[in-house]
């Protein structure tokens, strides 16, 4: 892993506006990934980890979801400056993405074939000929079986697992910068996940593309991601390296979120349970947005948002108790 | 839509709202003027006593053929002109809109009940049941409704009776088929499992679970239909299988005009444009309607 | 002991049949369910973990009675069920056993009030006035951390974890011995799992509550469990006490799903197991492999697992599918 930045993220607010008034649903994120690493983006649903990943890549749907402020910086570019026809040649090329669903990124009247090689013809100016084998080598590198009988092969001929993977291929045929990946092991079987992740690792090393990997499960992130952000209610609440993290977490939120998963092993006799919900985004709280469910509130919190404050080189935590 | 966005804080909510705000305007239209022009034809059905300058079914011979008031030649006591025997145009379509929107009311109601009835049937009870409700469906879809239209004026007699039975016999199959498909999948889900777990009566199932959840698409099919039978009860009293003169039904005046099209247009004209008028809300307002109770996943 | 035990799987089949052609002939069986046997104890958790495919909710269907068998028996208070008639089952099975499904947002008739929701096993089974059922419902939500004021409101009024809440509601609303819960937490954001799991612990103390859990995430399954059955491809490999089954895992396949769910950080892997990966993916039900299931994917197979179908043997407290535990 160099220490080249790939992506810097500053600042950035992103909001919905809808009838009932405005969602800011990322409200002033910032971030960096590294060539060669995974930056992970943990919360729960509703904290604005989807929209901030759909935001690097400009696919907000409009025209109610709006960047409405910072700046998206990819190796020394602004994307938020690019045009529209810019930014397109920049998605697949430079920075792709993995959705959650294989079920549906695949598009089921088209073969395995078509779909990777629309990536490439799309962003590589090759002759016909050399199309496919290309395909064949993303295939490939996501470990795809015999992909030579793949390509001509339907996503209903497939396995979860397997589409996943073609996801997969789609979004690395052009050997992008960066990766961005929203839950894409949720709706996959432990023993599959496993698969995945190690796939993935795999992948990284080969490429050396910096991955964001978006996620609410505990054990993705302790397996396959290098730096993690832990994300409430729009907001970073916590930064820091994995381990440091599940050693010594210091957000509340952190904490809590920490002690309320099961964990294989450690036998719990009772789960800790974080009261409350997560607020409306329509109606934040004053002061800290954890401040009504946190055991630990102090009077600031109430009244005044935490700034983000950097304890050491990869450390930063946005909480009134840290300083 | 997409400007440069540069590094300052928050564009103005003006700018959001105002592309939203076009196309809300649009929306609009497409809702509140056919709500107006059925609003406009149900008072005309309702209250055709007292809205009607004329007698429909009486006309002065001396004023025969005399053209809508605005042009040369006509009369201000006939708005829209008159006919071969000088019965009033205008009157003959407000009375008009009350046997075409009766018609439609009725057909409606007794093809969506048998419709729903059936369809929720064959889709939960499925097997054998199904097979054969789904076997009746497809004789009923193929069969020829104008030849049984003629069938039963032949029979019958042409007339408000044949025409309600003649769309209805056969009109009922579309909403089975449909209705069906919609059970069939309600009966697959969870809350439905739950309620035989619960030890809940087929006919309990039926009734409570699945019936409420395909009103939506109930009411959609019910307000698309609105237009398509206006048209076929025209199409059938313009063929002479439905109302007949003298009584005054949109189609029959259309069937009237037909002969007059090159020197009195306005005996078929008007009542034509009656007829493309409510169909065309209805579509509008069952699209709206659709749309409106189509669960969205998000608000935005 | 025997009295101990309040349901009872024997050896339970279920074959799906594949159909082709005009005709509808059958070319083929999907063997969902292929020869499985367990028994739950009253006031214990059972927790049956396996793979999609692999045929847990399936047997979930068979309990529940809403499919019927393709072979084997289910006993429930020592009465077999297919010795019933309908009305003994409606009376005497029906009140006993619920369901509290995977998905809050689909579990519940989006039409129906929360009181009609919760109360409709109570109106169904005990011809009670609309008022009485009332009064019953407010106490069961009450139970569940609802407040009365819910009654009138619609699901979707309600957020994941409280219509989960209120799915156990409707769940107790008859008494019931036992418990099917299938994957009742895997929809529910993180930080609310906690509070259903505490709630499903607290209620199973206070009534004496027996839970079939069904399950992929092995880390709830052992915050709730006392007994766990893992199943691969329809059939049972390993069965036993919670604790000693997680403390030494027997079969190969119990010790990747361990692996694949725990929390190893990178920095640990000097000193712990190496991480146990597994290749390709569970084959289809309509074609399962010859001898052991499990040998496509094994790393411990050698050639009599290809050809001969292991038993289930006794090895300690546990029961294991394996030939190299004979």
């Amino acid at each position: 892993m160099s220490s080249n930045v790939v992506l810097q993220v500053e600042n950035l607010h992103t909001s919905f506006f809808t009838r009932a008034g405005e969602v800011k649903a990322v409200d002033g994120v910032s971030f960096y990934v590294r060539e060669g690493e995974t930056f992970g983006i943990v919360g729960e649903s509703g904290c604005g980890k989807s929209v901030t990943g759909l935001s690097i890549l400009r696919l907000l749907p409009e025209p109610s979801g709006q960047i409405v402020a910072g700046k998206i910086i990819l190796e020394g570019k602004n994307l938020l400056e690019l045009s529209k026809k810019h930014m397109r040649a920049y998605r697949g090329k430079m920075i792709s993405m993995i959705l959650q669903d294989p079920m549906t990124s695949l598009n089921p009247v088209f073969t395995i074939g078509d779909q990777v090689g629309e990536s490439v013809r799309m962003h590589q100016d090759l002759p016909e000929n050399m199309v496919e084998a290309e395909v064949i080598d993303a295939l490939r590198l996501l470990r795809i079986p015999a992909p030579e009988m793949r390509i001509n092969e339907y996503p209903f001929q497939l396995s979860g697992g397997m589409k996943q993977r073609v996801v997969g291929a789609i979004a690395m045929s052009c050997r992008p910068r960066l990766l961005i990946a929203d839950e894409p092991t949720t709706a996959l079987d432990a023993t599959i996940q496993a698969q995945y992740i190690a796939l993935f690792e795999d992948i990284q090393e080969k490429t050396n593309v910096a991955i964001i990997f978006i996620t609410h499960d505990f054990g993705v992130v302790a397996r396959i991601c290098d730096r993690v952000g832990v994300m409430y209610a729009g907001k970073i609440v916590e930064t820091a390296l994995t381990r440091d993290i599940f050693k010594n977490p210091k957000h509340p939120y952190t904490i809590a979120l920490i002690k309320s998963v099961p964990q294989l092993d450690r036998k719990d006799d009772q789960l800790f349970s974080i009261e409350g919900q997560p607020p409306s985004m329509l109606n934040l709280p004053p002061g800290c947005r954890f401040c009504p469910r946190c055991t630990v509130a102090l009077d600031i919190c109430k009244e005044q948002e935490p700034p983000e404050v950097k304890i050491s080189e990869n450390r930063s935590v946005s909480c009134w108790r840290v300083k | 839509m997409f400007s440069t966005i540069s590094t300052t804080k928050t564009k103005t909510k003006k700018q959001y709202r105002g592309v939203t705000r076009t196309a809300r305007i649009i929306q609009g239209f497409a809702f509140w003027v056919p709500l107006i022009v059925m609003v406009v034809m149900i008072i005309m059905a309702l209250f055709a006593n007292w809205i009607a300058p004329h007698d429909p079914n009486q006309g002065k011979i001396l004023d025969r053929l005399l053209p809508p008031s605005f042009m040369e030649g006509g009369k201000s006591d006939y708005l829209l002109g008159t006919d071969l025997i000088g019965r009033d145009v205008l009157s003959r379509i407000i009375y008009g809109a009350r046997i075409s929107l009766s018609v439609s009311l009725l057909i409606i109601l007794v093809t969506g009940g048998i419709g729903t009835i059936l369809g929720i049937l064959a889709g939960y009870a499925g097997g054998r049941t199904d097979a054969i409700i789904m076997r009746i469906v497809d004789v009923a879809l193929s069969f020829p409704g104008l030849l049984l239209a003629m069938l039963l004026a032949v029979a019958i007699g042409p007339g408000f009776k044949t025409v309600v039975l003649a769309l209805s016999i056969l009109g009922w199959a579309g909403y089975a088929r449909m209705i069906r498909g919609e059970a069939m999948r309600i009966a697959q889900s969870d809350f439905v499992a739950q309620a035989r777990v619960n030890g809940a009566s087929g006919w309990r199932i039926m009734i409570r679970h699945i019936f409420p959840n395909i009103i939506n698409s109930l009411i959609v099919l019910m307000t698309l239909q609105v237009g398509m039978i206006i048209l076929a009860e025209a199409a059938l009293s313009y063929l002479g299988f439905g109302i007949s003169v003298p009584t005054a039904s949109w189609g029959s005046m259309v069937a009237d005009g037909r002969a007059n099209l090159d020197n009195a247009w306005w005996i078929a004209a008007f009542p034509g444009a009656c007829i493309g008028l409510v169909v065309l809300s209805g579509n509008f307002l069952g699209d709206w309607i659709r749309d409106k109770l189509d669960p969205r996943l998000r608000q935005l | 002991m025997a009295t101990k035990i309040l349901l009872e799987a024997r050896d339970i089949v279920k074959h799906y049949p594949v159909t082709r052609g005009l005709l509808q002939r059958t070319v083929g069986w999907v063997r969902a369910v292929d020869g499985v046997s367990f028994s739950i104890e009253y006031g214990k958790t059972m927790s049956l973990v396996g793979e999609s495919g692999a045929g847990k909710t399936t047997i979930a269907r068979q309990i529940l009675l809403l499919e019927k068998l393709t072979s084997g028996s289910i006993l429930f208070e020592e009465k077999d069920l297919y010795k019933m008639t309908p009305k003994e089952i409606k009376a005497e099975y029906r009140p006993k056993v619920h369901y509290v499904q995977q998905n809050p947002w689909s579990s519940m008739n989006p039409r129906m009030r929360i009181k009609d929701v919760v109360g409709e096993p109570i109106y169904v089974n005990n011809k009670q006035s609309k008022k009485d059922v009332d009064k019953d419902v407010v106490k069961l939500l009450e139970q569940v951390g609802i407040g009365a004021e819910g009654i009138n409101r619609y699901p979707h009024e309600f957020s994941g974890g409280q219509r989960q809440r209120i799915a156990v509601a409707r769940a107790l609303a008859l008494n019931p011995s036992l418990l099917i819960l299938d994957e009742p937490v895997s929809a529910l954001d993180v930080s609310i799992r906690a509070q259903i799991m505490n709630l499903f612990k607290d209620l199973q103390k206070k009534f004496n509550l027996s839970y079939l859990v069904i399950a992929h995430n092995l880390a709830t399954v052992r915050y709730m469990s006392h007994s766990v059955a893992i199943l691969y491809l329809g059939q049972l490999v390993e069965y036993g006490d919670s604790e000693t089954l997680f403390a030494r895992p027997l079969h190969p396949y119990t010790k990747a799903l361990i692996s694949a769910s725990q929390l190893t950080l990178p920095e640990d892997s000097e000193g712990k197991a190496k991480q146990i990966i597994l290749t390709g993916e569970m084959p289809s039900p309509l074609n399962p492999p010859s001898g052991c299931r499990f040998h496509t994917r094994c790393s411990e197979a050698n050639e009599r697992c290809s050809k001969d179908v292991p038993e289930m043997r006794k090895v300690g407290k546990q029961l294991v599918k394996c030939h190299h535990y004979e």
